[in-house]
């Protein structure tokens, strides 16, 4: 069997287990929980060792792993194809970590534990089968499988107006994917020559597109349905101006999904738009992308802008997701492999350091039962594990070298600087500006929660991060500063999978 | 020397109408019901008229006629034991009361 | 036994020693925490002096090479430009491995005494590891990015220690300040990097410095005679990078965060604050040199003029302080300020390369008594539990060890001989007078002012008498731990000092702009003329601070509203608060998370309003109600039966 599958098919085998387990059985459904996402972390560090072994071996055929396509949908020629290359190995890696330290986040549940892990679940299976589908039918299916459980989690778990932002985020997010949906039924009925078997295999809709492209055929339906499919992943990237379902929607899920979503689901948006939208459409994408750099531009520095005046800690941090979500697409607009190698790296980064702080401050939230940063203050003095956390967090975000977000913003602030355009080369200036505002909100932050006198005499009595909460906390931090320290073999791989798609732009 | 067709028509025409205008404008599910019956007898004449006049020798019209008043009285004791459902319940059998089910 | 083979231990030690002290000192016993830090940076010093001793002395009369001892890629953005980690030996960096060594070391053992039972004391130790390894990996730097690199990591150490009583809200401010107004400074920097690497496409040192025909070849060629708005791209570039060390180094404008800095532990301010990581700009310029000599001479005189513009500015703010640590702030903003003059007025090669000689001398002797006079201050607070000046006096007697070596530290600073300070400011001055006179103009009279103010402050502290509200406890020596760093950094000032007046190991035969050796003559007509406005500088001040009288008040009531201005530090905070305050957070933030809440959030509710009142506006017609749907039936079959009857007739 496939390796790949095995990500789809491990949640599958623990959804069964938990479904069939009997009642309300916390510790046994956290136990079969906890088992299964270590075995998703070592089914994806094995997949990234051999991976590794294979390139270095000298395999440079553009996907690795891939399985014989399995016909599922006869009519429309739509098939189960699985393929990875360095891009995707990235993605898995990130996030298979982020849902074993979202299941060590998830033991603070305490109601209905068993329909939340079920929904957690799902979600894991449309993250992971999107990340591995080389169909784009699959891969769009994959994509709503892991939108719908959205909903409930947060309008069931979660706190404050979480049935408003429950519509609202997956309104939006379905509004994306209607423009997606066209997107790709556009790319599937005009990438085909005449009379051809139409396909929705990608490999092979790129190269009937580069085929098409050297016969001089009209390409001029690329520039429909490009922006269509850019926005449509776009608004999940959270985008300008389609990211305000992002501070809401953070705000009121719950901790493990706000993880899982910042983590992993935004990364979709940004996978999709490149691996979809600027691969298969890569003429219009040079045509059109000055738009989306003006937008994504925009997401950088407003949504740094914005976070500096939030009260609440969630809203901070999903507007500093906002801006760097941003910087992906941005970076991937730059259309050079330097760039869109940085660009990756910054999703991988994100998704650890932004999932790190919605575990922190969903553990933060948990004690003081507030989020706004006007009541709380000098929480150091009486949980240093949580708050020293925080602050590494906090440094990892606004680029301190030796953590991941330092090499991920300077490769691609270096990377898109080396645009031979003017106008390129003047939004990298824009874009590094953020760096500044960035510690603003988060020294900002950190100045007022964690350091200074005590505000409520009632949180002098909160306790530290017990064990479970640990767990989670040090792995996302061992993991951030593993990439910190050593990034070169994470952006070797990721700048060979590059290689190949920046080749036809 | 009998009469025409068409006064038949004209008389199981305005039976017709009489039924549909009761039938949307009272309030009453009594007089809904009756207004339902004068409809199907509406119906009945016409059968009766048509097998009459156009096809004398055959008697599908009249059968129907008679499927007609069996399927209205059975309806009939069907509708009354709602009706009187109704009533036990709200204490009335105006059509207005009982909308739950559109919720 | 080679030294220079031991080069990666520079940085390891240190790393090694934040990674221990960071994560499991937390169950050590402080004490061991704190010796175990001292004594592994000790041995660090050791390989720092032995490999800068083997390199000077391996080299000692020949043109000085620049060793890469190891460089390894840390990572790869394009196929030219490749960011990696090395150890690059040369006349500067050895220089900067001994000062950062020495002071540092000295910091480390001062700190066992001076922060003896503080709360947090293993994470004091830690920090101090991290920013020793940062600063050890600044100035080796190898390439542009690996400087950076390290640049950011002591922005960072530098706010963990300013911020390190946390629950002090003047410290936390203080913190942010200094990191956001550096980091500020950093992004010219980045940017300045980004412009030089694209066109140049590398990082390196080794190529991008690299001399050959009195022109830097590789920025010659790649970006001469390029403009942008009028300027030419080199400039802009160079001046960018300049931007970024003016942050560090607390240049006018960026000089603001310096003074509040001084909340942080006084021997962290010491080590950070007044001897290492405010030169890195020096450093910096003076790394980049020949760049700047070559190829942007007119960036390098604005740099002269804003370095003269800070050092007379803050030396004016220093006479006006009470807070001890503040004055020592100022008079550091001051003497950096000097050495980035010395810079700007300097040649390329041999005697003309005098500015460039005189101001790492100055960064070397400076690092020196600087540090001592924190230390010394240390120890002052140490001893009455205050800042202030007002609670002070006549201490002399009461901390003899403190008020021997502060003496020797303010004579050198106020250029008096054989004292060190006088020989590095004296060549920074005939630098200067030969360059251009009103700099030289500015920075004689700035000589004077700073032994009025070290002055001010030495008669301040140990004589004048005693506060009128007396002592709060009996002032004490401070213990052994404080007082001996104190007497090595000041037995260092002597030395260096008596060594350069009778010629030996004179500075200059190790650092040149051309890494050749060259003997210097001291200049006695213009160290005169300096001495004398050292020692009117010190008259003033014992005529006013000497013993307690009204004097000072006299002169202050004459010079009343400048008195002000420069004891408020002439508004500028305020006006970068205004910035901040009403302006950033005000006019643009607050804009736009209204408008984005508002606006943008709002066109998204009111679509869904839309749809919501369109579904509310038809539902009516489904009501449930069976006759309102027969009555439309009916209409209808009537409707269509008229139509086609009236059709079909």
């Amino acid at each position: 069997m496939n390796i790949l599958s095995l990500f789809v098919i491990i949640p599958l085998i623990m959804m069964a287990i938990i479904f069939c387990i009997k009642g309300e059985n916390k510790s046994l459904i956290r136990v079969v929980m906890s088992v299964g996402g270590l075995a998703l972390l070592a089914v994806s560090a094995y997949l990234t060792i051999n991976y590794l072994k294979l390139r270095s071996g000298g395999d440079d055929s553009e996907f690795l792993f891939t399985n014989t396509p399995l016909m599922w949908f006869e009519s429309l020629n739509i098939h189960y194809a699985v393929g990875v290359d360095g891009i995707s190995v990235a993605m898995l890696l990130l996030s298979s970590i982020i849902v074993i330290t979202g299941v060590f986040v998830s033991y603070a549940i305490e109601d209905k534990v068993k329909e939340y892990f079920l929904w957690f679940l799902m979600l894991s299976i449309g993250v992971f089968g999107f990340f591995i589908s080389l169909d784009l039918f699959t891969m769009f299916l994959f994509y709503e499988v892991a939108l719908i459980p959205m909903y409930l989690l947060i309008g069931l778990w979660g706190s404050g107006k979480k049935e408003y932002s429950a519509m609202k985020l997956t309104l939006m997010l379905m509004g994306g994917s209607a423009f997606l949906m066209v997107g790709i039924l556009g790319i599937y009925y005009n990438s085909t020559p005449d009379g051809a078997l139409r396909t929705f295999n990608i490999q092979e809709i790129s190269q009937n597109v580069a085929a098409l492209a050297n016969s001089g055929a009209d390409m001029s339906w690329q520039n429909i349905f490009f922006p269509l499919t850019f926005i449509g992943f776009g608004v999940l990237g959270a985008m300008f101006p389609f990211h305000t379902w992002s501070p809401d929607g953070h705000a009121s899920a719950p901790t493990a999904v706000s993880m899982l979503h910042a983590g992993v689901l935004m990364k979709l948006g940004g996978y999709g738009c490149f691996r979809v939208a600027m691969y298969l459409m890569p003429q219009a994408a040079s045509e059109l992308s000055w738009i989306f750099i003006i937008l994504t531009g925009i997401s950088v520095v407003y949504g740094a802008f914005s976070a500096c005046v939030q009260t609440d800690l969630k809203y901070i941090n999903a507007y500093s997701s906002v801006s760097h979500c941003g910087l992906v697409l941005f970076a991937l607009l730059m259309m050079n492999k330097a760039a869109m190698t940085g660009a990756i790296l910054q999703m991988v980064s994100h998704g650890l350091m932004t999932a790190l702080f919605f575990a922190l401050i969903g553990m933060i939230y948990g004690r003081t039962h507030t989020r706004d940063i006007r009541e709380m203050g000098g929480l150091m003095k009486v949980m240093p594990v949580l708050c020293v956390c925080y602050v590494i967090a906090g440094l990892a975000s606004l680029g301190l070298p030796g953590l991941s977000g330092f090499v991920a913003e300077m490769t691609i602030f270096v990377g898109a600087f080396q645009h031979p355009d003017l106008f390129h080369r003047i939004f990298v200036i824009l874009g590094c500006s953020s760096i500044v505002i960035t510690a603003v909100y988060i020294l900002r932050v950190v100045g007022k929660i964690l350091f200074g006198p005590m505000q409520d005499p009632h949180h002098e009595t909160l306790t530290d991060a017990v064990w479970y909460e640990k767990v989670a906390v040090f792995s996302l931090i061992f993991a951030i500063a593993a990439i910190g320290l050593c990034p070169l073999w994470l952006s070797d791989m990721i700048s060979e999978g590059i290689e190949n798609i920046v080749k036809i732009f | 020397m009998s009469l025409p067709l068409e006064c038949y028509l004209v008389v199981s025409t305005l039976l017709f109408f009489i039924g549909v205008f009761g039938f949307i404008v009272r309030k009453n599910l009594i007089s809904i019901l009756m207004s339902i019956e004068l409809i199907l007898n509406a119906a009945s004449i016409n059968f009766i008229a048509f097998n009459r006049f156009l096809f004398p020798d055959q008697l599908e019209g009249f059968m129907y006629s008679l499927f007609i008043i069996v399927v209205a009285a059975a309806e009939t004791a069907v509708a009354i034991s709602i009706i009187i459902n109704v009533y036990r319940k709200k204490k009335n059998i105006d059509v207005k009361s009982i909308n739950e089910l559109k919720y | 036994m080679e030294f220079l083979n031991l080069a990666p231990l520079v940085l390891a030690l240190p790393f090694a020693m934040f990674l221990i002290i960071g994560l499991f000192g937390y169950k050590m016993c402080p004490k061991f925490a704190g010796i175990l830090g001292t004594s592994v940076f000790a041995l660090t010093s050791i390989v720092c002096y032995g490999i800068a001793i083997q390199y000077f002395v391996a080299n000692y009369g020949m043109e000085y090479p620049k060793e890469v001892l190891f460089n390894f890629d840390w990572l790869h953005i394009t196929e030219n430009l490749v960011i990696s980690i090395g150890f690059l030996l040369d006349p500067i960096s050895a220089t900067m491995l001994i000062v950062i060594s020495t002071v540092s070391l000295m910091v480390h053992i001062y700190s066992l005494g001076y922060m003896h039972g503080e709360d947090g004391f293993q994470r004091y130790y830690a920090v101090l590891s991290l920013f020793s390894f940062a600063m050890l990996g600044l100035v080796v730097a190898t390439n542009i990015f690996q400087m950076y690199i390290f640049w950011e990591l002591v922005g960072v150490s530098s706010f963990l220690l300013i911020s390190f009583y946390f629950k002090k809200p003047s410290a936390v401010r203080a913190a942010k300040k200094a990191f956001i107004v550096t980091r500020f400074a950093d992004m010219f920097f980045l940017i300045g990097i980004l412009i030089i690497s694209y066109y140049t496409q590398t990082f390196d040192f080794g190529i991008l410095t690299e001399v050959i025909d009195g022109q830097v070849p590789i920025v010659h060629e790649t970006m001469g005679g390029i403009t942008l708005g009028g300027l030419s791209v080199i400039s802009i570039a160079v001046f960018l990078i300049f931007l970024g060390g003016a942050g560090k180094s607390a240049m006018f404008p960026f000089h603001i965060w310096l003074p509040d800095a001084m909340e942080g532990p006084t021997p962290a301010s010491a080590l950070i604050h007044a001897a290492t990581m405010v030169v890195a700009g020096v450093y910096l310029v003076a790394r980049l040199f020949p760049v700047y000599s070559f190829e942007a001479p007119e960036v390098l005189e604005v740099i002269a003029y804003i370095g003269a513009f800070t050092s007379i500015f803050s030396a004016i703010i220093a006479c006006a302080q009470t807070d001890i640590k503040r004055v020592l702030a100022f008079s550091t903003i001051s003497q950096i300020a000097y050495m980035m003059v010395a810079l700007g007025v300097s040649g390329f090669g041999g005697e003309e390369g005098l500015g460039y000689t005189a101001s790492m001398w100055h960064l070397f002797t400076h690092a020196m008594f600087k540090a001592l006079l924190f230390m010394g201050a240390g120890a002052i607070i140490h001893a009455v539990h205050s800042n202030e000046m007002d609670a002070m006096g006549n201490l002399r007697k009461k901390l003899p060890i403190t008020h021997a070596t502060f003496l020797i530290a303010c004579l050198a600073i106020a250029g008096i001989p054989p004292f060190s300070g006088f020989f590095s400011k004296d060549e920074i001055i005939v630098a200067a007078f030969e360059a251009n006179k009103w700099v030289f103009a500015v920075e004689y009279i700035v000589a004077g002012l700073t032994a009025f103010y070290m002055f001010r402050l030495y008669f301040r502290i140990f004589w004048f008498g005693e506060p009128d509200n007396g002592f709060e406890h009996e002032p004490h020596e401070a213990p052994s731990t404080m007082t001996i760093p104190l007497i090595v950094l000041a037995a260092i000032t002597v030395i260096t000092g008596i060594c350069w007046a009778f010629g030996i190991l004179q500075f200059s035969q190790f650092v040149s702009s051309d890494s050749l050796g060259y003997a210097i003559e001291t200049h006695w007509s213009i160290a005169l003329l300096s001495i004398m406005a050292g020692l009117i500088g010190i008259c003033v001040a014992y005529f006013l601070y000497f013993k307690k009288t009204g004097r000072p008040n006299t002169v202050v009531s004459y010079i009343k509203r400048p008195y002000l201005w420069a004891y408020n530090r002439f508004y500028i905070d305020e006006i970068y608060l205004f910035i901040t305050n009403n302006i950033i957070f005000k006019r643009i933030c607050e804009p736009i998370a209204w408008f984005d809440r508002h606006i943008i959030d709002g066109f998204m509710n009111l679509l869904a309003w839309f749809t919501n009142s369109a579904s509310e506006g038809t539902k009516e017609v489904q009501d449930g109600n069976v006759q309102s749907y027969a009555w439309v039936y009916i209409m209808g079959v009537i409707v269509i039966t008229l139509v086609s009857i009236l059709n079909y007739l």
